[in-house]
């Protein structure tokens, strides 16, 4: 059994990792951190585990080592208490943005302030498997992609390999759920505020632009216009790419450039139908599952390529990734504990 | 009727199609890869085009 330690547990990333690992059948979980909640049961944090563990939460301070540990810490803090982390195991999965970008000075200008610890930067793996499966599979180090970078990143990595963004930058548009915000209430997130409101809270320099040009670039950053709005929905991502392809496509062109890159992809799926009410991809289908759906359209005549892809921000875009990394990390089939299909209707 | 089930493309996705021996003309199947509805328009050689489908107008 894979020992771990889910460090700062009482967040909805944390809590995903927990309910994941929970019943994931080569997993035993050593301990769960939380400063605020320490002494407390899982349950009061994560009430849909009430009666599934007995687990309590403890200080950072007295978890003990393990195999792995998931680190699931606000933004800016994992780089900063970094030596505390180091001793508690060998292979360390990072959920935050601190260990994502390779540059220290990108780091710097869109998350406004230096970085405590320039020289691990090169040591993490960015988590994406489609992307970095063979470096996932011999890292120590893996940093979680952002949810936001995670859907634009799939729906638009077949595009960039086939070299149909070499001429135009992408434009990106995603709607996210409200539990990307974290569980931190805030006056943003107050009912009367946050209800019905459909909010551009990031029209231009969302901090997951510089992960989406790091990964769709081959060493290079790939230039890419990014826009965040908040919609009505708890979970969910779904990021709508308007692609100017660099040369002429057909419809099966571009059947053909995504059912190779998917081919061997367990959480990938292609979804383009003509009937029925989910035609394309959507983030209402996905809650609770590590898909990543993707759906396409083409607009031959104005030379435009529409890219929907949708995932569950706090899954395929945060802790399901986590476990899919552990897994291939740990040489098991990257899918196990993985393998909720969704609900319908739901 | 056909002697061997046939591969042929599925018109829409270019998707791989299977037409049965037991398949006739003007039969509908769906497509694996797309979920379109395609029509048979002949066996010999296989030929499919997608059945056309009443439209849907979501704009007002």
């Amino acid at each position: 059994m894979i020992r771990a330690n889910v460090v700062g547990g009482s967040g909805y990333t944390g809590g995903e990792l927990l309910r994941l690992l929970l019943s994931h059948p080569d997993v035993a979980i050593q301990g769960t951190s939380s400063e605020s909640l320490a002494g407390k049961p899982v349950g009061r944090a994560h009430p849909n585990l009430r009666g599934v563990t007995e687990l309590k939460f403890r200080p950072l301070a007295d978890l003990e080592p393990a195999d792995i540990a998931f680190v699931c810490l606000p933004h800016g803090t994992a780089s900063v208490r970094w030596d505390e982390l180091l001793g508690l195991a060998p292979q360390l999965i990072d959920l935050s943005a601190d260990f994502r970008l390779r540059d220290a000075a990108v780091y710097e200008k869109y998350y406004k302030r230096e970085h405590p610890r320039p020289p691990l930067l090169e040591q993490f793996v960015y988590g994406l498997a489609e992307l970095h499966r063979d470096s996932i599979r011999s890292a120590k180090w893996v940093a979680c992609g952002g949810c936001n970078a995670t859907a634009s990143i799939l729906g638009l990595y077949p595009l960039a390999r086939a070299g149909l963004m070499d001429t135009h930058a992408p434009i990106v548009e995603v709607k996210a759920g409200s539990s990307e915000a974290g569980r931190q209430a805030s006056v943003t997130s107050h009912h009367p505020e946050r209800s019905g409101s459909v909010r551009a809270f990031a029209p231009t320099g969302h901090r997951h632009t510089a992960e989406i040009a790091q990964a769709l670039g081959n060493g290079t950053p790939m230039p890419v216009h990014l826009s965040v709005t908040s919609v009505e929905m708890v979970r969910g991502a779904v990021a709508t790419s308007h692609v100017f392809p660099s040369r002429a496509v057909s419809e099966r062109d571009v059947w053909g450039i995504y059912r190779e890159a998917f081919r061997n992809e367990p959480f990938m799926r292609l979804v383009k139908e003509s009937r029925g009410a989910y035609r394309y991809p959507d983030p209402k289908l996905l809650a609770g599952t590590n898909f990543c759906d993707v759906g396409f359209d083409l607009d031959v005549d104005n030379g435009r390529l529409v890219v929907i892809s949708a995932i569950d921000n706090l899954m395929k875009g945060a802790a399901g990734q986590a476990v899919q990394c552990m897994n291939l990390m740990n040489g098991l089939d990257e899918t196990t504990g993985l393998s909720f299909p969704g609900l319908h209707p739901s | 009727m056909i002697a061997v089930p046939t591969l042929t493309a599925c018109p829409v996705c270019d998707g791989d199609v299977t037409i049965s021996e037991d398949t006739v003309a003007n039969e509908l199947l769906d497509c694996g890869e797309c979920a379109s509805e395609l029509e048979v328009l002949s066996l010999e050689p296989p030929k499919l085009a997608e059945a056309p489908e009443a439209a849907e107008d979501w704009g007002e």
